[in-house]
């Protein structure tokens, strides 16, 4: 699938490029210390770190990967959205106070406040490294993936820029211009996401959407084939020699078919008179030496057209070609009431050619509106519902527990001040999220998935109003990686510059050597993501944020609140919650059936056939800190925290 | 060392209050939120039967995003009233 680099998209991002690298260059003259540094002084406005807080957390997994997996699998893909913004209740009212209250700069201060173990320190510091990257490398080839089409450069390209960009922003002024990124960029995404949902809102709904390119609104074919006396099939110009129905496409319910000069794929059904109805597909084809064609062409030709269209649109009982525009409630009524052709996949192998083919799955609106379509519920089996649980308990533990969202509570000047910007937060995280059912089924229903990425579908939607909405909103998905990874790089950085060489090494730095040594970290960390981005080029890495959250969620939640809520909890019990946790959600992750298939074996012989860790390795991690810390004994130190409380 | 906070706080009297409604305030969303974890889990057919015009999944998820933000203005009104009370 072909996108035209938009001059606007480029411009429009160096535009925000230039400004944020400004903002970071001012304020990097106020932030000599290191609470500047680490903390942004502490003097962060509630509201402005609220909507920062938005822009750490909706990061292109968010944006992009939520839109798209609502265009291609309904409701499952807003089950993220819900899971995601009920985390951030946990993080509300358990964390947000306390995590204020007891740490300095990053969430390994918190735990470690009230014993200085260096045994907290290192392994906090460790998981927050962990959590960090896992993090780092999806966002990194994230814009590498988007910097191809959006501004037609190379991946490499679009990583560098995103890795020097960042690295230039944290290095300057970190916490500061890191907060004041996110708030911009934050605020910006919410803006421009409203703009295109109410734009769809006001186009409603057609059974012929006109989608976006030259080949936009490509109408797929439905025709009726007979079977010749000499077994071939016929349907006007197009045949398949006898045997169709033996070969491994037949067997699939495939029928490929010729007209002499190019081919084509058909799902077929018989019909009772004896002929077959065939349904028009997608197909890519994969020779041996790796060149691929999209339905038979090269891909500059644009055959391979972009998909999602309603086949009937029911209002009040009546079938109707459009809606025109709508409110958001009857949208998602007439949604309900509708046939949507959804997209299926299949391989099959041709000696040693492979067929990716995509064929039509017509759906009733209701069910895309319900789980069931991505996620196994349905008949699922004892294995396949602790799956589902597992994810969702990941997700809504994973929030609190995410490092550089913590550090973010660093940055406001009081208790109150923490508290207030999370509420913030959860209106404008809550309020996207509502917008992402609306461009997530906007996409599945204007004609403008990319099958072979539904990544794209949200910026694709845009297209589909015109190419300046496609621009703005193409930079600000560029801007989305620029943000979180900035976000992820203070994170790291302050895990190896304040807990490991400050605290757990015990260098004796000066306020502007310890500045130094978060700015020198944050560099080399940039260049680390700027390695992986690159060296990771090709692989589906989105996987790499479920393992995040899951890591977050077993290392260092459980620490966290048993330290907040259980008063026997001991230094050496925080530890071995962080380190069970830790390599418990790791062990599982690395046995799971979804890893088998990354190693190129067979899911059924994975030693277990659990996707999700989260519902076993939390447990253990909060056993293995109860059972320490009953097996020892509680020495507190006197803290600056708890002095200011007294 | 220094692991203390990066500004000074001042001494919140209400601390132990808002900690004992933030604990209720989760438990009861942890509730409704597991609530929709398991119908969806265990018997996902009721989810497509509408409810107020649209699916009851749309209803639920819906409800769960502003009950969320219904509770966290309670909770900050609550804490709120309780700084100003106890930390004259």
């Amino acid at each position: 699938m072909i996108y035209q680099t938009s001059p606007l998209a480029i411009g429009l991002f160096f535009i925000f490029v230039a400004f944020v690298l400004g903002l970071s260059f001012y304020l990097a003259r106020r932030t000599s210390s290191a609470e500047g540094y680490y903390a942004a002084g502490g003097n962060i406005h509630w509201f402005t770190n609220g909507i920062a807080f938005a822009g750490d957390y909706l990061s292109a997994a968010s944006f992009l990967g939520i839109c798209g997996m609502i265009a291609t699998a309904g409701y499952d893909g807003w089950m993220y959205a819900i899971g995601y913004l009920a985390g951030w209740m946990v993080a509300l009212f358990l964390v947000a106070e306390p995590m204020k209250r007891l740490g300095k700069y990053t969430f390994t201060d918190a735990l470690d406040s009230k014993f200085n173990s260096k045994g907290i320190q290192l392994s906090a510091a460790i998981s927050t490294l962990v959590v960090s990257v896992f993090y780092l490398i999806p966002q990194m080839v994230g814009a590498g993936v988007l910097v191809k089409p959006l501004l037609g450069m190379p991946h490499w390209v679009g990583v560098c820029i995103v890795g020097v960009v960042v690295t230039l922003i944290v290095a300057t002024a970190g916490m500061a211009s890191t907060t004041y990124v996110q708030f911009f960029k934050g605020a910006l995404l919410l803006i421009v996401s409203t703009i295109v949902v109410i734009a769809v809102l006001s186009r409603g709904l057609t059974t012929e959407p006109t989608g976006w390119g030259e080949n936009g609104g490509h109408k797929f074919q439905s025709l009726t084939a007979a079977v010749a006396a000499d077994g071939s099939l016929q349907a006007g110009a197009l045949s398949a020699a006898a045997g169709w129905q033996q070969d491994s496409f037949g067997q699939d319910g495939f029928v490929r078919m010729s007209d002499g000069k190019h081919e084509s794929i058909w799902q077929f059904t018989e019909n009772a008179d004896g002929s077959f109805a065939l349904e028009e597909t997608l197909f890519v084809t994969t020779a041996p030496d790796g060149s691929k064609l999209y339905n038979g062409s090269e891909k500059a030709e644009g055959k391979f057209f972009p998909v999602g269209h309603i086949k009937e649109i029911q209002i009040d009982g009546q079938s109707v070609a459009q809606t025109g525009g709508v409110g958001p409630f009857a949208f998602l009524s007439a949604v309900k009431d509708s046939t949507i052709v959804l997209w299926g996949k299949k391989y099959i192998m041709d000696g040693d050619t492979k067929y990716q083919v995509f064929y039509q799955k017509p759906t009733p609106g209701a069910r895309i509106l319900r789980p069931g379509l991505k996620f196994k519920v349905d008949n699922a089996t004892g294995t396949q519902k602790f799956n589902f649980i597992s994810l969702m308990l990941a997700l809504f533990c994973g929030t609190a527990a995410l490092p550089h969202i913590l550090i973010r509570y660093y940055t406001v000047p009081s208790q109150a001040a923490a508290r207030k910007s999370t509420i913030v937060a959860i209106a404008a995280i809550g309020f996207f999220y509502v917008l992402t059912l609306f461009l997530g089924l906007g996409a599945m229903t204007n004609g403008v998935i990319n099958l072979t990425d539904n990544n794209m579908s949200a910026p694709l939607l845009a297209l589909s109003f015109g190419v300046i909405l496609f621009a703005v909103i193409s930079s600000l998905a560029f801007a989305t990686v620029l943000g979180t990874v900035s976000g992820l790089i203070v994170a790291a950085s302050g895990a190896v510059a304040h807990d490991l060489m400050d605290n757990f090494l015990g260098l004796k730095m000066t306020d502007a050597g310890k500045v130094k040594a978060g700015k020198v970290s944050a560099v080399v960390i940039g260049c680390i993501a700027i390695y992986l981005g690159i060296v990771f080029e090709g692989m589906n890495v989105s996987f790499l944020v479920g393992w995040a959250f899951a890591v977050a969620a077993s290392a260092n939640l459980p620490a966290i609140l048993m330290l907040l809520f259980w008063k026997r909890t001991t230094a050496q019990g925080v530890t071995a919650s962080i380190l069970v946790g830790l390599t418990s959600a790791l062990g599982l992750i690395l046995i799971s059936p979804d890893m088998w298939v990354r190693y190129g074996l067979l899911p059924g012989d994975a030693p277990i056939q659990i996707n999700s860790p989260a519902a076993i390795s939390i447990p253990l991690s909060v056993i293995a800190l109860v059972v320490v810390s009953l097996m020892t004994k509680r020495t507190e130190i006197a803290e600056e925290g708890e002095a200011a409380q007294a | 060392m220094g692991h203390g906070p990066a500004v000074k706080l001042g001494k919140d009297n209400a601390a132990a209050y808002k900690g004992k409604i933030g604990i209720s305030m989760f438990v009861v969303y942890t509730l409704v939120y597991f609530g929709f974890v398991v119908i969806n889990a265990t018997n996902p057919s009721l989810m497509q039967e509408v409810v107020l015009g649209q699916t009851f999944a749309v209803i639920y998820g819906f409800g769960l995003l502003a009950f969320a933000l219904i509770l966290a203005v309670v909770y900050n009104a609550l804490c709120n009233a309780a700084e100003e009370r106890l930390n004259k």
